[in-house]
């Protein structure tokens, strides 16, 4: 069996997933209004969550968020389950996949076998689209990938079961009613409050406050865990900003994408001049993993680079600070 | 970003043919998307990581080709996983795990522990039991 389901590549996988559900079932909702909408856009500096030995630094919300809250403020109706064991996973997977009902699946990485290897960590919120079977395969449309591709259904079995924190326990979700109308402009402002709320939060590890924390450890972390260490972590950070995972995708253009085309939906000017500002700040941030990654690859650690990114971290807290309180206006 | 700003870089991933999607900005200032064969300094982030891993994994099989721990040390590291991710596969407690990396208490578990070990990494126990077996 195979439904007739179009793959679009998307940058990250959660949007991902809820955009081509989306314009599947007929309502043409474009990655950074899945982003916006569900208030994609996050900071948060997570101490004790471990991936790959150095603390984790998520650039979005947490998983599963995303499509809630995009759901919840258009209107449209999402059924989510969690199995016990791999049997009931697998039947009810069939059974939609019988009923022509594409569905969203949370999986983990290190067993998705059609990734580059390197890519493959102990990391559970990954998202994918089951569309069909054919013989022993399940055809899978990963929204990072550019093309479909497959997974047979013991491998398929091993990443809804993944293990670890986040463990998907075969989650998996999809709509189930839609409005005759999504209320698209409630929505966008609904989901722009949200996010500037989360990244003005008066919580030391998150948003604004987050990114200046991050960078006050940065200028520590030489003398507090050695050179080999706080290179680690430096490179923690880069890749969890631009990989696959937690970040990916430069998450800053992303938003800047939603604002302008928020901005002619709600015809609205300040929304895009915003989004400029907000592609500069991006800018940015990719200056700073340029930076960082110099550091790491010659191997120097000199206090003064490592104050140096720092200082370019604290530069972008400041004008996300300034550019979210000019936000929460213009709304 | 601009659009003719998309990194063009060669990665890792240029070995399977992997481009990724990103959001960049055209001539006009509209947002549009282009496709990445990847970025330097995400490269070097992601070979730190790797050569982070294999370092692990040869110092962990060193020490136990030096009789100091359990070759389910070897294969954690081998697998990318640390004690709290070997413990929910295996579904036994951290601490259970960790005294399983002294080689008297691996030499003394049952079949059965051995078969959920030898079952998350994929090799047989008497792989399990000589990490140079086949080798």
């Amino acid at each position: 069996m195979e439904i007739n389901f179009t793959h679009h590549q998307t940058a990250h996988c959660e949007n991902g997933v809820v955009s081509n559900l989306m314009k599947y079932n007929g309502f043409d909702v474009s990655e950074p209004m899945v982003f916006g909408i569900g208030s994609g856009l996050m900071f948060c500096y997570i101490p004790f969550l471990k991936v790959n030995h150095a603390p984790a630094i998520s650039y979005r919300t947490m998983p599963g968020q995303i499509f809630k809250r995009f759901a919840k403020r258009t209107g449209i109706k999402i059924k989510k389950e969690k199995f016990k064991t791999p049997q009931q996973a697998e039947a009810r997977l069939i059974e939609n996949l019988e009923k022509n009902n594409p569905v969203g699946l949370q999986v983990g990485v290190y067993n998705l076998v059609y990734f580059p290897d390197e890519y493959r960590f102990h990391f559970n919120a990954h998202n994918l689209i089951v569309y069909g079977k054919q013989n022993d395969s399940y055809l899978i449309s990963d929204p990072v990938m550019e093309t479909v591709t497959t997974l047979t259904s013991k491998e398929l079995d091993k990443v809804r079961f993944a293990k670890g924190a986040f463990a998907p326990k075969g989650h998996m979700y999809y709509p189930i009613g839609f409005p005759e109308k999504l209320n698209i402009e409630s929505a966008i402002i609904k989901g722009i409050k949200n996010t500037c709320r989360d990244m003005l939060a008066p919580v030391p590890v998150i948003g604004v406050k987050g990114i200046k924390y991050t960078a006050k450890l940065i200028r520590k972390w030489p003398k507090k865990k050695g050179v080999k260490v706080a290179n680690h972590y430096l490179g923690q950070i880069v890749r969890m900003q631009e990989e696959i995972g937690t970040g990916g995708g430069g998450f800053r253009y992303i938003y800047a994408a939603f604002l302008q085309e928020s901005s002619k939906i709600l015809n609205n000017n300040k929304l895009a001049e915003l989004s400029k500002e907000m592609t500069v700040i991006g800018d940015l941030w990719r200056d700073f993993a340029l930076d960082a990654s110099r550091i790491y690859k010659s191997r120097s650690a000199k206090d003064d680079a490592y104050n140096h990114v720092a200082s370019q971290l604290e530069v972008i807290a400041d004008k996300e600070e300034a550019f979210f309180k000019k936000l929460k206006k213009a709304i | 970003m601009k659009k003719s700003d998309v990194p063009q870089d060669k990665s890792s991933l240029e070995a399977g043919k992997h481009k990724e999607l990103c959001y960049a900005v055209d001539d006009k200032g509209e947002y549009t998307t282009a496709k990445s064969s990847g970025w330097q300094p995400k490269t070097i982030a992601l070979d730190n990581a790797i050569q982070e891993i294999n370092e692990r994994i040869a110092k962990a099989k060193a020490r136990v080709l030096n009789k100091e721990t359990s070759p389910i040390e070897y294969y954690m590291e081998l697998h990318k996983m640390d004690i709290g991710i070997l413990a929910s596969y295996v579904g036994l407690f951290k601490w259970q795990v960790k005294r399983h990396f002294k080689l008297k208490k691996f030499n003394k578990l049952s079949e059965k522990t051995l078969a959920k070990y030898a079952d998350v990494f994929e090799v047989s126990i008497n792989q399990l039991k000589d990490i140079d077996y086949g080798n």
